[in-house]
């Protein structure tokens, strides 16, 4: 159920983004999906890619500093108040949303959105509870 | 162990009594030959005879960095340059260097008090010593290289830089001894890891690390992780070079100073006045058996508080605390003084925090600003942005309850601290200086 991402902690300083992304890109990884938090000082780049140790490996060897979190891909139906009957779900079990993004790419008709929990086990249960479709590591990134 | 227990156990009365007359007969020497020295004490009526007691010392007046720069190069030597045998000069990072020159006899001095340190730190025949320390117009290189000899010990004369080479020497020769600055011996740990070599498994047993500031949390960082004792040792050129004051490994508690060489006195640095025993404040040293350059009551611009409590190692000789700065390093941030070395434990006190940090001082119109900048690892690092921020307050609260100085804190990239072979720049102050 649980999807790795990699988070890579980046200066607030010109470059360094593109930096990132052309490490990865000369060792072949390809990003699925990515958000950028932001503070006027730093920023935290989170991806998900096929190979999470790769781009671990590639990207501490360049000195990044970087770490791996489980998150879960969730889909989520392409229409008005699709994202909305799924928060009420976790909003009524009291999982906290601590962030999330959306996959550019759908998954048949449906949305894919990317959630990183307080309780993720908890939110897991509540989810499948009621009937809401979590996609499998390989799935999304295969998506 | 004891390299010289003759001298190094000496009652301290005996001490006292060595002193005196050791610092009559330099007096007597420097007003003879040194027309500073002459011309200083004629203008405020005293002469090397008015000092009968070592309490009579505080009469005299100070000799300042600023009086070796004016007689640059020679003119604080006591002896004719077909005396001096060796010139060393510290890195003038304003202006003209200042120039120390040695004796045949000071040499000997040297290698004695080098000798003493390298066994008051453990050291002994057998061991293989890798000496970081810098070869050249620095002290430090051969300063420890003669005392290092002289105990018998097999030294390796690496000098600094080329790290990557001092691991594979290291490794291969079998270094017992480190001796280098305490921040260059967590940047060898930290290139060790880099290169896949565990240097916590190589041979190396002792530290002997010193030239820069260091708190006893650095000590504690070292010693995990080189797994060694890592002790301090304080010189500085003007005064000799490295081997003024050592930690013995028995305590390693402060660092003691040979006092049948030195004199040392604590002052308070805008009073000028002594302090009593225990207090902190500025150290200044009278050379006693120096020929070629002695000095009265040289300023330091250390800060430090001595300690006359017997040691636990037997030697009579009074310690000096770890350096807490320099009072010409302390940085006046909108009236509060503070020495990077407080921002350094207050950095160590947080977890996962490293000690790679650096201090940037602003002037933005009238109101000084200070930055601290400090690495994130992978220990720090969340991928969530409140974490992160929340460690940036956690240290600067601590910092502000600690020093009573609002700072900015500003979490870096890993690396991005300009690491240093030598000495490390832990601040850089942008301020206008006042001319």
């Amino acid at each position: 159920m649980k999807v790795e991402q990699i988070s890579i902690f980046i200066e607030n300083k010109s470059g360094r983004l593109a930096e990132v992304t052309g490490i990865l890109g000369e060792a072949g990884i390809n990003i699925r999906a990515l958000s950028l938090a932001d503070t006027s000082d730093f920023g935290i780049l989170r991806l998900i890619i096929k190979d999470p140790e790769k781009a671990l490996q590639v990207l501490r060897e360049h000195n990044f500093t970087v770490s791996k979190t489980d998150v879960i891909g969730v889909e989520v139906p392409d229409k008005p108040g699709g994202l909305s009957s799924i928060l009420k779900i976790l909003d009524k079990n009291n999982v906290n949303v601590e962030y999330m993004y959306a996959f550019v790419e759908r998954s048949g008709d449906n949305a894919v959105i990317i959630f990183r929990f307080d309780n993720i086990d908890e939110a897991i249960s509540a989810l499948t509870r009621n009937g809401v479709k979590i996609l499998k590591g390989e799935q999304i990134t295969s998506i | 162990m004891i390299w010289n227990d003759d001298f190094e156990t000496l009652p301290r009365e005996a001490l006292e009594s060595l002193q005196l007359k050791r610092l009559q007969q330099t007096l007597e020497r420097v007003y003879a030959t040194v027309p500073f020295y002459r011309e200083t004490y004629k203008k405020i009526g005293i002469s090397p005879a008015d000092i009968k007691s070592l309490d009579d010392l505080q009469r005299l007046p100070f000799t300042l960095k600023q009086d070796m720069r004016d007689s640059y190069p020679y003119g604080l030597f006591a002896v004719p340059l077909e005396q001096i045998v060796r010139i060393h000069a510290s890195s003038g990072t304003t202006g003209k260097p200042t120039v120390v020159g040695y004796t045949r006899r000071d040499i000997e001095t040297w290698t004695e008090l080098m000798a003493r340190s390298f066994v008051a730190a453990g050291t002994h025949q057998g061991d293989v010593i890798h000496n970081a320390y810098g070869y050249g117009l620095f002290t430090g290189g051969l300063g420890a290289h003669y005392g290092a000899e002289r105990v018998g010990a097999s030294v390796i004369p690496m000098s600094g830089g080329n790290t990557k080479k001092q691991l594979m020497i290291m490794q291969d020769f079998g270094s017992t001894v480190l001796t280098c600055t305490p921040s260059y011996s967590l940047f060898l740990a930290e290139v060790a890891a880099e290169e896949g070599i565990d240097i916590k498994s190589l041979k190396l047993k002792v530290g002997i690390l010193g030239a820069e500031p260091w708190s006893e949390k650095m000590r504690q960082e070292i010693e995990a992780k080189l797994n060694i004792k890592a002790v301090d040792i304080y010189g500085l050129s003007e005064i000799l070079g490295p081997g003024v004051g050592i930690e013995c490994i028995e305590a390693q508690n402060g660092l003691h100073i040979w006092e049948d060489h030195f004199i040392p006195e604590i002052i308070d640095p805008e009073t000028e006045e002594v302090l009593p025993v225990g207090e902190k404040g500025e150290l200044v040293i009278t050379t006693i058996t120096k020929e070629g350059i002695p000095l009265i009551r040289y300023r330091t611009r250390d800060i430090t508080r001595l300690i006359k409590e017997p040691c636990i190692c037997g030697r009579t000789h009074a310690r000096i605390e770890r350096l807490s700065g320099r009072s010409d390093d302390m940085l006046i941030i909108r009236g509060v003084n503070v020495f990077p070395s407080q921002i350094e434990s207050v950095l160590f006190n947080v977890e996962g925090v490293e000690p790679h940090y650096q201090l940037i001082v602003e002037r933005e119109g009238t109101l000084d600003t200070l930055e601290v900048q400090v690495e994130v690892n992978e220990q720090s690092f969340s991928d969530e942005i409140k974490e992160l921020q929340h460690l940036a307050n956690k240290i600067r609260k601590e910092i502000k309850d600690l020093l009573g100085v609002t700072c900015k804190v500003r979490l870096v990239e890993p690396k991005s601290i300009t690491r240093s072979e030598g000495k490390a720049q832990r601040v850089i102050d942008n301020r206008q200086k006042e001319s």
